[in-house]
């Protein structure tokens, strides 16, 4: 039952920023306060982290090789699998942080009475899970509208395109349908297939209901429950909280303050959960590090300074003893005068 | 710390990405915007709070209704009937489509396509 408690917790969350928004005053600590702590903790908490990583020393140069290495002339060199140079790092990690391309080789591996092992690919995986990224970062692009005042073309342009179906007023949004479907796959990855469910964790769990909140409450508000989610007093608390003067002039819907309140708990929560892979995918050494251990010397940082020591000098060192010992020696003690 | 020339860099590019409404918006975005009711009319098909939040559906309904079902009625709300019509009845008292409907739909960046068939009132 390792789902039950993140859900619980997710469900007091909602119950909490429910209750709590409806004592009058409470609206300006869930609406300004509670957004800009999350927000500095998001921040501060994300450069912590990442500058805790970079002070971490890689002791040696780990690269995942999964093709062939630079070598001799006559063998062909896989630049993408096996970066010699940082212009082939740079692709291999465009690549993986656009396109994920190591969960691309995702296998799964199954057990026939024999007992026959096999290994085939499996892509939903890679699917859902950028499905999910994509449709998550479109809809924070599109709530920019809410933040930025005129509204950007890019904005708009991308909020048309989401649209595009015309389906329904107010018009459905295709993200929210993927990234509904996502979430799903992904919660229900973690339940049915029982590797997966064994290794799952609160923190596994937390997040993706979390998200599943936040996203159930954005729809809610959008098509469903709009009896107060006044639009413009929700932007110009937006703008107000970004230019630093934030004002609440109407009463909002408590869906509302839910749906923040959500989100405020995922950006504070964020520097401290799995989730910082969005800065840690950057710093990956088996990623970002080239394959070329045998064309440059990596010198762990911890070793300690030790100075050669040629055999002559370690003759002079120990010279007397060597000769009291009966050791043959290059060199003879100077004769005693 | 190793490699700061290059993970400072990106944090730093990271903290302005994250704080682009910030930087965007200095000068203060414009108010809010007010739309100019109708002076002579006093009641709308649905109470203000409702209208407000459903009118979008409600003239998606009209619209399924009257040109997709054909039943080109009436709605009757107090004993007053009304067409099932955007340009024969919401116009009529909100004249003005740019100083009703643009006021909020600019501010809030919603582009409803309802002008895609219709034709806007000449102001």
């Amino acid at each position: 039952m390792k789902y039950a408690f993140p859900l619980a917790a997710v469900i007091a969350l909602v119950l909490c920023a429910l209750i709590l928004v409806q004592i009058p005053g409470m609206q300006y600590l869930f609406g300004v306060v509670i957004p800009y702590l999350a927000m500095a903790l998001f921040l501060g908490g994300f450069c912590y982290r990442v500058i805790h990583w970079g002070k971490s020393p890689v002791p040696f140069k780990i690269p995942t090789t999964c093709g062939q290495g630079y070598s001799l002339p006559w063998i062909k060199h896989d630049k993408l699998e096996a970066p010699v140079n940082a212009g082939q790092v740079v692709a291999r990690m465009f690549l993986e942080i656009v396109l994920f391309r190591s969960l691309w080789r995702n296998t799964k591996a199954t057990v026939y009475d024999g007992p026959k092992l096999t290994y085939e690919s499996s892509k939903w995986l890679w699917l859902f899970g950028i499905m999910f990224h994509y449709s998550f970062l479109v809809i924070v692009v599109r709530h920019m509208r809410l933040f930025l005042d005129p509204v950007p073309g890019l904005v708009s342009f991308l909020e048309i395109g989401d649209s595009l179906l015309q389906i329904g007023a107010p018009a459905m949004y295709m993200t929210d349908v993927t990234i509904v479907l996502a979430l799903l796959f992904l919660f229900g990855r973690r339940l049915i297939n029982p590797q997966v469910r064994y290794i799952s964790l609160v923190n596994d769990y937390f997040p993706l209901f979390l998200i599943l909140g936040i996203v159930l409450t954005g729809i809610l508000m959008r098509f469903f429950l709009r009896t107060d989610v006044d639009i413009n007093a929700i932007k110009e608390l937006a703008v107000g909280l970004v230019t630093f003067s934030p004002t609440i002039t109407a009463k909002i819907s408590s869906l509302f303050y839910v749906h923040l309140f959500l989100v405020c708990t995922l950006l504070a929560y964020f520097p401290f959960s799995k989730l910082m892979h969005m800065g840690g995918v950057f710093l990956s050494p088996t990623r970002n590090l080239a394959n070329d251990s045998r064309m440059k010397r990596h010198i762990n940082p911890w070793n300690p300074e030790i100075k050669p020591h040629s055999y002559a000098a370690y003759e002079d060192e120990f010279r007397e003893d060597m000769v009291e010992q009966g050791i043959p020696v290059e060199k003879e003690l100077p004769s005693q005068g | 710390m190793y490699d700061s020339g290059k993970i400072i860099p990106g944090l730093i590019i990271f903290v302005l990405f994250i704080t682009i409404p910030i930087w965007y918006n200095r000068g203060g975005g414009t108010e809010p915007p007010k739309p100019v009711l109708p002076k002579d009319a006093k009641a709308c098909v649905l109470p203000a709070a409702e209208i407000r939040a459903e009118h979008m559906k409600l003239l998606n309904v009209w619209r399924d209704e009257v040109l997709r079902d054909g039943q080109r009625g009436t709605v009757t709300v107090d004993g007053k009937e009304y067409p099932k019509s955007l340009m024969l009845n919401c116009m009529k008292c909100h004249t003005s489509k740019k100083q009703f409907c643009d006021t909020c739909h600019t501010y809030a960046s919603v582009r409803p396509y309802c002008w895609d068939c219709h034709l806007a009132p000449v102001e």
